[in-house]
């Protein structure tokens, strides 16, 4: 992840989506790594193909390399990398790991609801 | 082969202080440096602030997962460490770590290089040289995968060894282990656990060094205190009885016990028990003391259990002993507590720091005996002989006073008499319907006492000592004394006066006998000289008669011519 920014021209994430259904709401999302390691080009690769799977363009995707800029992990309390955070829509969800198993990808984003 | 006959040098384990009171004593210089150390313990053992007051004392780098920095900042700021201040001066760094359990999901492998890259950065941002992580647990309860967490643990404790910053981790007790995950005290080169444990609903903190790699330790548990200026360890109790013993006196601050004790008072350095039934003046004689021992411009520390300061004060005042001067200048320092507000060892800790901040050359405990009503007789036995060592050491005097009860006099209630070098008994002398006191020198280690007993005299000057009454009417004190000692003086006039009575008539007696003597003597001489004069008369006529002879017989043509001589 030499480009850290690797920022889709989609739809932006600044409307409230308060009360519109999840599925028309825009994700803004960042993933923190550290360095070009296995597990974060993995992570990256999984990332990338739930949210063309099933966000639809609806989404943004910050990648931020701790190693570059390590006074960044205090603010979202990154500890475990790789970490993927939902910044938008609210609350902030974060999911830690090579985000390998898609369907709690999709759970913990709240793209589908919770199911038993 | 030449054999290298020099040794091996023998490289010693590094070793940073602390800070801590006490705490460097017994480790032999603090924590291992450039390695982790951990601090386990239950809640509100004191761990937190073992990490910070490490910071503070020397001092960087605070990684806080439990508490938030504005709450460190506050919570210490009770201590009077300012947080605040050594941030802004770049001298420390807070970052508080929150992991909330209920945010996170996991979905396949993860590490935690996230932890490793904030701690690296904030190391180097301030240079740090000290870490203290705070507490650990927090990661495990965080995060869901245990077989991960202990891995990154293990790395995270290597990780901080590598980077060669003394670090300080903390974690919580584990039920029936020292840890809860049973791993982390196996990563870390030394381990110290602290406990905070009630005895008979009393509190004490004791901490104890579990191990610690490549160096030497104490392995006892010692007690520690948490008070307004951090964490005080009470150091080693003394190993040996390796004390110098001084050779010099100090006064007691009654002249006539002084003399009563080899004429010089008491050894510095010594200890002296004075014991005593309730009201005897063992808190008076203990005032004396500490009063010609500010008077010499020493100091002297007074731990009260008993009575509060300005009672001791007042009542000190009405027999003529005035330590408020001293209070004033400082020479005198009062520490009045309950027994009972804190356990035995918590005791001795207090009393050690006070005697380490004070640095006084004469300590008095007025009255140890309550002390046994924070712990059994052992236990302040052996409390009172490890703060008793640590005065030795010091070279320091101490006084204890002691109550006891009026059917065992020779009996002091915690036994500690055989501790003492000089022991000072205040004893009930009743009869003849009034209480008098008794002083008796038990024992006085090193210096020729009194054996007697001295009648102790409160009154507005002062402690008194007088002389009791000993006579075939046995011991007598008090009114009694008196009575005895005019009636004496009585008799004694009357003795008095027959003597010059009989002295007067002999000399009458001896005149008269001198002058028949004289009589006799004249009449003697009388009598000689009467006696003389007949023998010369005698002479004469014999003189005359051989004249008349030898006239004659020249007359009578005699051829025989004699002459007798007559001498």
């Amino acid at each position: 992840m030499a480009s850290s920014g690797n920022n889709r021209p989609a739809v932006s994430g600044e409307e409230e989506c308060q009360d519109r259904p999840k599925s028309e709401c825009r994700y803004e999302l960042r993933l923190y790594v550290a360095g070009q390691t296995p597990r974060s080009m993995e992570a990256f690769a999984n990332l990338k193909k739930i949210c063309e799977e099933h966000l639809n363009g609806r989404y943004s995707i910050e990648v931020i390399d701790l190693l570059e800029n390590p006074r960044l992990a205090k603010g979202d309390q990154i500890l475990a990398i790789p970490t993927l955070v939902r910044r938008l829509p609210e609350p902030v969800r974060k999911i830690i790991g090579t985000l390998a198993d898609t369907e709690r990808v999709l759970v913990g984003l709240d793209v589908r609801p919770r199911r038993p | 082969m030449p054999r290298s006959t020099e040794s091996i040098p023998v490289k010693q384990l590094r070793k940073i202080p602390t800070g801590i009171g006490g705490f460097d004593e017994i480790t032999g210089g603090g924590l291992p440096q450039g390695r982790p150390t951990l601090i386990a313990g239950g809640p509100g053992s004191g761990k937190t602030l073992f990490g910070m007051e490490f910071l503070v004392r020397g001092a960087r780098d605070f990684m806080s997962f439990e508490e938030k920095d504005t709450d460190l900042v506050e919570n210490f700021s009770s201590l009077g460490f300012d947080l605040d201040d050594l941030a802004a001066s770049n001298k420390l760094a807070l970052d508080y770590v929150h992991i909330e359990r209920s945010e996170i999901l996991e979905t396949g492998e993860f590490d935690l290089e996230g932890l490793f890259v904030r701690l690296g950065f904030a190391i180097d941002s301030i240079g740090a040289k000290r870490v203290v992580l705070d507490t650990i647990e927090a990661l495990f309860s965080g995060f869901p995968n245990e077989g991960v967490l202990r891995a990154e643990v293990r790395r995270l404790f290597r990780w901080l060894k590598d980077r060669g910053v003394t670090a300080v981790i903390t974690c919580e007790r584990g039920n029936g282990t020292l840890t809860r995950h049973g791993l982390e005290e196996y990563v870390s080169d030394c381990v110290i656990f602290l406990d905070h444990r009630m005895i008979e609903q009393v509190a004490t903190r004791r901490l104890r060094i579990i191990k610690y790699r490549g160096t030497s330790h104490g392995t006892n548990e010692y007690p520690f205190l948490i008070d307004e200026g951090g964490i005080y360890v009470l150091p080693i109790t003394s190993i040996g009885l390796i004390h110098k013993a001084s050779t010099e006196r100090i006064s007691s601050g009654v002249p006539r016990l002084d003399t009563m004790l080899g004429g010089e008072g008491y050894f510095r350095g010594s200890n002296i028990l004075i014991t005593g039934t309730a009201g005897t003046g063992k808190t008076s004689l203990a005032a004396h003391f500490a009063n010609s021992a500010c008077s010499r411009g020493e100091r002297c520390l007074y731990l009260a259990f008993e009575e509060s300061e300005s009672q001791i004060l007042r009542n000190m005042r009405s027999i003529g002993v005035d330590l408020k001067p001293w209070l004033d200048n400082g020479l005198l320092h009062f520490h009045a507590t309950r027994p009972t507000i804190f356990g035995l060892e918590m005791h001795l800790v207090s009393m050690n720091k006070l005697v380490r901040d004070f640095k006084p050359s004469v300590v008095i405990m007025d009255p140890i005996s309550n002390l046994v009503s924070v712990g059994s007789t052992l236990e302040v036995k052996s409390a009172l002989m490890r703060f008793i060592d640590g005065l030795k050491t010091e070279g320091i005097t101490a006084l204890f006073t002691c109550l006891i009860a009026w059917q065992h006099q020779d009996l002091t209630e915690i036994g500690v008499s055989s501790l003492m070098d000089t022991w000072i008994t205040v004893r009930e002398i009743e009869s003849n319907g009034e209480r008098n006191r008794g002083l008796y020198v038990i024992k006085s280690r090193g210096m020729a006492h009194s054996n007697q007993v001295r009648e102790f005299v409160l009154s507005s000057d002062g402690v008194r000592l007088v002389d009791v009454y000993v006579g075939p009417g046995g011991v007598l004190t008090g009114a009694a004394r008196l009575t005895q000692e005019s009636k004496d003086r009585q008799e004694e006039n009357e003795r008095a006066e027959e003597i010059e009575r009989k002295t007067r008539e002999f000399e009458a007696r001896k005149l008269s006998v001198e002058a028949q003597v004289g009589a006799m003597m004249a009449e003697l001489s009388a009598r000689e000289k009467e006696l003389k004069k007949a023998v010369e008369e005698e002479d004469e006529r014999k003189r005359s008669l051989d004249r008349q002879r030898s006239e004659i017989a020249r007359q009578r043509h005699s051829d025989q011519v004699t002459i007798r001589r007559v001498e």
